[in-house]
């Protein structure tokens, strides 16, 4: 992988290995109104890789993840996804949005917001087969949610409304997972679960990025790191980019060195 | 013919030709007006659609006067529905472009459309009342619906673009629940979610226009709205909470014209409204899923089962009972008698209670991510969610537990 690097510069090619990676961000700037909310921030992420995006609040970690997505509009700046348009790869990346951006109370059972992420494969029109029902059961198998497909989404705690969006994005059968904040406010059993699922995905040589948060688990979860706030601070493996140097520049004043500390950094 | 009689008969269709067409197309108007609301409502836009309804009024009469100039009837209803769709949608548009391009809320902005939209339209009205073809218009009607002297060629229109809008909203159905339940997802798997929202508002447009004539302009929300709320209470699935909202607006529809035919004095669209309304009402009360009385009572029966728990459990520890509500339902049952001491029935039930809870305390331990500990109410007897040989690993479990402390209990 010792090609697969990006070249600084801008307006040069990147070379071929990383061409065709999960995902190359270059110059990538998301404003609301006229304040940026991420400036000019270059990525690669290399195949197989499970990276965790860390930052303080508001530094633009789901911003950066919705505006790869083209979810919120870019302001400039370059994407591709295994080095095409998002358009023409969509079929190979699954998006797990934040749980707290929809409403739960939404007139749905477990199995059908699973079956929403074969809405891709099966179409719009056709309409759903036995197979399709065992394929989203498989999903949900998988995050340990088997016995609530009947449940209706409101009724299910938020580590478990979390595992429903993960099976979702299951279905989908993408090579490339983006997770926005999956552990934020979930129990231990979920972490767990989607701890243990996030990492077959990874040993099946699949792609994962994380919006992460909490700075204690991410050398235990997490094989690289990219730290953003609002500005790209650092990026590459967790042994040699989450330094406390690096965390200390991400976060400025905001994160006590005696907290730094505590994270047994290398 | 009395009014009742007459009903009945319009009700089955055996007042006359007319009648019973009428009476089709506001069913047909109410069906696809419930299934196309649903989506509004899920969206939480109700409130669009309501600015959509009053953008109308000054395309109708813009019609009438047009029409009139060109010589012929300004009464027409093709001529009418393409006027008010024509304005209603530039008024949809402003409402998005105003949310989109300004900092101002969708709120503000339908605020601001719909009034100045109806006050334009009123004012159209006023001065084709003062013009010599404008006296007998009748164009107050659009306002708040009427169907007397309804021609069958307009109750024909309605039904079939009723029907047209019911079977695009099935088609559509897939996308439009994901983007109204998860937009930024839907946006990533590839749904043009302005597009869908176009529709979604397009779709209550077409209701509203084809509506005009029967429900009136004003009222139109409540029929696009009413039917899916009351819906939603015998339902927590998407697919029949549409299905169900179809036919509440269908019957409501129906029985409205029916009944505003049987008493011409009455406005048919507020009747129409009014007859959502009962649906809404038995809905929200009797519904067995999530109507009032069936919660109340399922709370009801909850706060029992938590009280007679946590009374055995007391029973079994030794412990008095103080709360009122615990030694009435426990004395009910015959657990206590009336000095509070228990039952040999009590003192059974309580000894099972204790095993149960002792079981679950160590499955908790044992097996903190299995399924059935996850779904634990605090009240199910483990053996209704646990395999027996699951159970019986439990109880070695727990005896094993017990032994270990033996040495101590051992002196005794």
């Amino acid at each position: 992988m010792s090609s697969a690097k990006l070249v600084a510069e801008s307006g040069k090619i990147l070379d071929v290995a990383a061409k065709d990676a999960p995902l190359t961000v270059r110059g990538l700037t998301v404003s609301y109104g006229n304040k940026p909310a991420v400036f000019s921030v270059d990525a690669s992420i290399p195949a197989g890789s499970m990276t965790a995006i860390i930052g303080p609040n508001g530094a633009g970690k789901s911003t950066f993840l919705k505006g790869t997505l083209g979810v919120v509009p870019r302001l400039s700046g370059e994407v591709r996804i295994f080095g095409k348009l998002f358009e023409d790869a969509r079929d190979r990346v699954a998006y797990v949005p934040q749980r707290a951006s929809v409403d739960w109370d939404f007139p749905a059972r477990v199995i059908d917001v699973v079956l929403m992420g074969l809405y891709g494969s099966v179409g719009l029109f056709r309409l759903w087969r036995a197979r399709h029902r065992e394929q989203a059961m498989d999903c949900l198998k998988r995050v340990g949610m088997a016995d609530f497909a009947d449940r209706q989404i409101g009724q299910l705690s938020g580590g478990q409304q979390q595992r429903v969006f993960l099976a979702r994005a299951l279905a989908q059968n993408a090579e490339f997972y983006l997770l926005d904040e999956p552990f934020a406010g979930v129990d231990a059993a979920t972490e767990r679960a989607i701890v243990s699922v996030l990492k077959e995905l990874k040993a099946e040589g699949r792609t994962v990025v994380c919006v992460h948060h909490d700075l204690s688990t991410v050398a235990e979860y997490f094989d690289r790191v990219l730290l953003i706030n609002v500005r790209r601070i650092a990026e590459g493996p967790v042994d040699t980019t989450f330094t406390a140097e690096n965390l200390q520049e991400t976060y400025g004043g905001r994160l006590a060195a005696t907290h730094i500390d505590e994270l047994h950094l290398a | 013919m009395g009014f009742v009689d007459y009903f009945i008969s319009a009700l089955f269709l055996q007042a006359g030709y007319n009648s019973a067409l009428v009476a089709i197309g506001a069913g047909l108007l109410g069906l696809s007006a419930g299934s196309a609301g649903a989506f509004i409502f899920l969206r939480k836009r109700a409130l669009v659609s309501d600015a959509i309804s009053h953008a109308t009024l000054p395309g109708v009469g813009l019609a009438f006067i047009i029409m009139v100039a060109f010589g012929s009837d300004g009464r027409w209803l093709p001529g009418l529905i393409l006027g008010s769709a024509i304005s209603s949608a530039i008024g949809l548009l402003m409402v998005e472009w105003i949310t989109r391009k300004t900092r101002l809320t969708e709120d503000a902005a339908i605020g601001a459309v719909l009034s100045v939209f109806f006050g334009f339209g009123i004012v159209l009205l006023t001065v084709i009342q003062t013009m010599s073809s404008g006296r007998q218009a009748g164009l107050e009607n659009f306002l708040l619906g009427s169907t007397a002297g309804m021609l069958i060629s307009e109750a024909t229109t309605i039904a079939i673009a009723g029907a047209l809008a019911a079977a695009f909203v099935f088609l559509l159905r897939r996308p439009m629940t994901l983007v109204a339940f998860d937009p930024e997802y839907a946006a990533t798997t590839g749904v043009n979610v302005r597009n869908i929202d176009l529709a979604m508002m397009g779709l209550a447009l077409i209701v509203t226009v084809i509506g005009l004539k029967i429900v009136g302009l004003i009222l139109i929300v409540a029929l696009l709205i009413i039917p899916p709320v009351a819906a939603r209470f015998w339902t927590n699935q998407v697919g029949k909470m549409i299905g169900i909202a179809a036919v509440i607006g269908g019957l409501s529809g129906y029985i409205g014209a029916v009944l505003s035919a049987a008493e011409a004095s009455l406005p048919t669209g507020p009747i129409i409204v009014l007859v959502a309304f009962g649906f809404f009402l038995i809905s929200a009360l009797f519904s067995p899923l999530r109507g009032g009385l069936a919660s109340a009572l399922r709370h009801q029966r909850f706060q029992r089962r938590v009280h007679r728990r946590q009374g055995l459990l007391s029973l079994a520890r030794r412990e008095p009972i103080y709360d009122g509500l615990t030694i009435r339902i426990l004395r009910r049952a015959g657990m206590i008698r009336a000095d509070g001491v228990a039952t040999a029935r009590g003192r059974i039930a309580a000894e099972k209670a204790a095993r149960d809870e002792a079981r679950w305390a160590m499955a908790r331990r044992m097996l903190p991510d299995d399924s059935a500990v996850e779904r634990y109410d605090g009240l199910t007897p483990i053996e209704r969610m646990m395999t027996p040989d699951q159970i019986a690993e439990i109880d070695r479990m727990i005896l094993s537990a017990q032994n270990a402390q033996a040495p101590q209990g051992a002196t005794t």
